[in-house]
């Protein structure tokens, strides 16, 4: 039960944080995608305050033998830099262009604009399984 | 290129910034998990036990309820203005579902949490989906 209270806490503070960097609007993601027009540069200082706070943490964290509310950590240690990494990155790419949204902010603003955001929702899960399928085939 | 200065908001972006890396430091700290949204959403599709499911939801919960209690706070809307619709719109929420899934991950996962541990994987993962992103605005609006 405190694992699922620190697990909402945890997810407000970063609703709130998306929130309050404007990535919730798909318009400010696209204009600092837009490199070329009129350029916003705002996501890059999100990018900026969220690396470095979880860049400091983070090796604080890893002082500790293991976490606090489970056994052990779970961190990917592959370094193998393949092919679905980069092909699937570019199609994340190519779907975070044409409409401003990457899976954070849909989450985000599915209360606030579920008319939207519950259609874009539920494709995103259908790709995540066929993605997921497709990888089954590749490895 | 010129630079939007009516849109630039350095200091909500840095603001809002520390709080999703402090959400990242805190998932890791408690739960020892990587705070990538792509994967959370996946590990709900899986044959994980109840306990898995049960702090993935939990977060998600979370996710969409920290905006509309900053909303009830501040009293101030949070803008959302699309810039896709009809076809385009959906297709781009496949593709981003598809991409995250086959490339293990997204702004958060890769960004956030990859670059912050310096993850070689992770930079190129971000290197790729910040180039194909310009790329699909650029090709949209000048071509």
């Amino acid at each position: 039960m405190t694992r699922l209270i620190t697990a909402l806490i945890i997810g407000s503070i970063f609703g709130a944080g998306l929130a309050i960097a404007g990535m919730l609007n798909p318009s400010k993601v696209v204009g600092f995608l837009d490199i070329f027009g009129d350029w916003d540069p705002s996501l890059a200082f999100v990018m900026g305050g969220g690396i470095l706070v979880n860049a400091i943490g983070h090796r604080f964290v890893m002082k500790r033998k293991a976490p606090i509310q489970c056994g052990a950590f779970s961190i990917p240690t592959s370094t193998n830099i393949d092919k679905p990494l980069v092909i699937g990155s570019v199609i994340f790419g190519v779907g975070w262009g044409l409409a401003g949204l990457c899976p954070g902010p849909v989450v985000a603003s599915l209360f606030l604009n579920g008319q939207a955001m519950l259609p874009f929702f539920g494709l995103m899960i259908a790709g995540l399984l066929v993605g997921r399928i497709v990888m089954r085939r590749l490895v | 290129m010129t630079i939007a200065w009516a849109s630039f908001t350095p200091i909500s972006a840095f603001l809002g910034g520390c709080l999703i890396g402090l959400a990242a430091m805190l998932l890791m700290m408690f739960q020892g998990r990587i705070m990538g949204v792509s994967g959370i959403i996946g590990g709900l599709f899986g044959t994980a036990s109840s306990a898995e499911h049960g702090w993935r939801l939990a977060f998600l919960l979370g996710a969409v309820a920290g905006p509309i209690m900053w909303q009830v706070i501040t009293k101030a809307p949070i803008i959302w203005q699309a810039v896709a619709s009809g076809p385009q719109f959906y297709i781009a929420a496949f593709l981003v579902g598809l991409g995250t899934a086959i490339g293990s991950g997204c702004t958060s996962g890769h960004g956030i949490c990859g670059l912050a541990r310096f993850s070689p994987r992770s930079l190129i993962a971000v290197m790729a989906f910040m180039t194909s992103a310009v790329a699909t605005v650029a090709i949209g609006n000048y071509i």
